[in-house]
């Protein structure tokens, strides 16, 4: 079985959907923050495909890409300890409660 | 590695299941290819993804493979049809 | 600190957009990084466009000199045209002829030459286009609306590592009294992905 990022020749029937969403903000801002923090050093471009892949399969598949890209920042700078994971749960609860 | 990969030669992908972030596609592990050309040499994503700090930098080397030796009777195009596969020298064997 | 932030008036609600939306406001907060660094970034971002790489191909289409030089060594070609890469990603370019019909995937994630084409469609980083595009490449192609005669070799590209791949479309016939410009409006994304043809003159 490859891994799930793995995909080439994978069986599929569905065909290709070409229609285009356009950014929402945060996708904007997780694209531009992956561009700052390899700037910076922070992280480089290998660990985030190694944090994308590290994703629960099913997590992988049903997450949207810049989910992905999303999910990766956090595990690699939680790893890093650039962050914790207990201050990022609570700025995201004070997000949440503000956009109620 | 012995001599360097050059243009023309042929190759066996190696077959490793390694359980850290590679970039070898699993449709070529295994597969007979030749060497097309020789990019450079760029920092080994094997250690980077982790960590250290990619070096020593590994060749990066163009491989093409028959679609036919690749997919077997899966592939319903022509028999010339090929798949180019950019591959780190030391996922390669000379075949 | 936080009321610096710009407002977020379209915020998609979301976990994972929650979460990127707190990380943001903690590295800038704690210094980490600036809110101009990433506004920066996301302004860059908008302003590249497929329309960078249809002028390196108008250019390589007129000027044989310049189309050899682009084969063999893609960013000092570029560079002439005055765009610069990223420092940590090549690019190579690949020529589709009579004889052979590119098309480039990336089956393991995402590469595309971002820095010549802005930010790849949505469905190039679909599932449906890894898995298929290296498998089926010509049922790909048909549905793209490109039927390729059988004696036309297909390569596809899976670009897995370092080297970003743009490809050279050949150019539509009764385009020879062209200027650049005008070919350049000819160059689609899609005709340097390699899922079509240029466009044809009017």
């Amino acid at each position: 079985m490859p891994a799930v990022h793995d995909r080439g020749g994978l069986p599929c029937d569905e065909p290709i959907d070409r229609a285009e969403h356009e950014w929402a903000d945060w996708e904007h801002v997780t694209n531009a923050l992956v561009g700052v923090l390899r700037r910076h050093g922070l992280i480089n471009v290998d660990e985030l495909r190694r944090g994308i892949e590290a994703m629960a399969p099913a997590e992988y598949e049903s997450a949207s890409y810049y989910e992905r890209w999303s999910a990766s920042i956090e595990t690699l700078l939680v790893e890093k300890g650039i962050l914790s994971q207990a201050e990022i749960d609570a700025a995201a609860a004070m997000l949440d409660a503000r956009w109620g | 590695m012995g001599v360097a990969l050059r243009a023309g030669d042929m190759v066996i992908v190696r077959t490793a299941d390694v359980g850290h972030h590679h970039r070898t596609p699993w449709f070529v592990k295994g597969k007979a290819g030749t060497v097309r050309l020789v990019h450079g040499a760029f920092p080994n994503p094997e250690s980077r993804a982790h960590g250290g700090d990619g070096l020593p930098k590994r060749r990066l080397c163009q491989v093409e493979f028959r679609q036919t030796d690749v997919w077997g009777k899966r592939y319903r195009g022509a028999d010339a049809d090929v798949v180019l596969v950019d591959m780190f020298e030391h996922w390669l064997e000379r075949g | 600190m936080a009321d610096e932030h710009p407002p977020l008036e379209h915020v998609e609600r979301g976990l994972r957009a929650t979460r990127i939306l707190a990380i943001r406001r903690l590295l800038t907060d704690k210094g980490v990084i600036t809110v101009a660094e990433v506004d920066d970034i996301i302004e860059r971002a908008r302003e590249r466009t497929p329309a960078d790489g249809a002028k390196v191909v108008a250019r390589a289409w007129v000027d044989d000199a310049y189309k050899a030089r682009l084969l063999t060594n893609a960013r000092s070609a570029v560079a002439e045209l005055g765009y610069r890469l990223s420092h940590d990603a090549e690019l190579a370019v690949v020529e589709n002829t009579a004889d052979v019909h590119h098309l480039v995937v990336c089956t393991l994630c995402s590469c595309y030459p971002t820095s010549l084409l802005g930010p790849p469609p949505d469905w190039y980083k679909s599932f449906a286009y890894r898995q298929r595009a290296v498998v089926e490449p010509r049922a790909v192609l048909r549905e793209f609306g490109l039927a390729l005669a059988g004696r036309v070799r297909v390569a596809v590209v899976d670009s897995t590592a370092d080297v970003r791949y743009l490809v050279l479309p050949r150019r539509p016939s009764g385009t020879e009294n062209m200027a650049e410009d005008a070919l350049a409006e000819l160059v689609t994304r899609d005709s340097m992905i390699g899922v079509a043809a240029a466009r044809l003159p009017r």
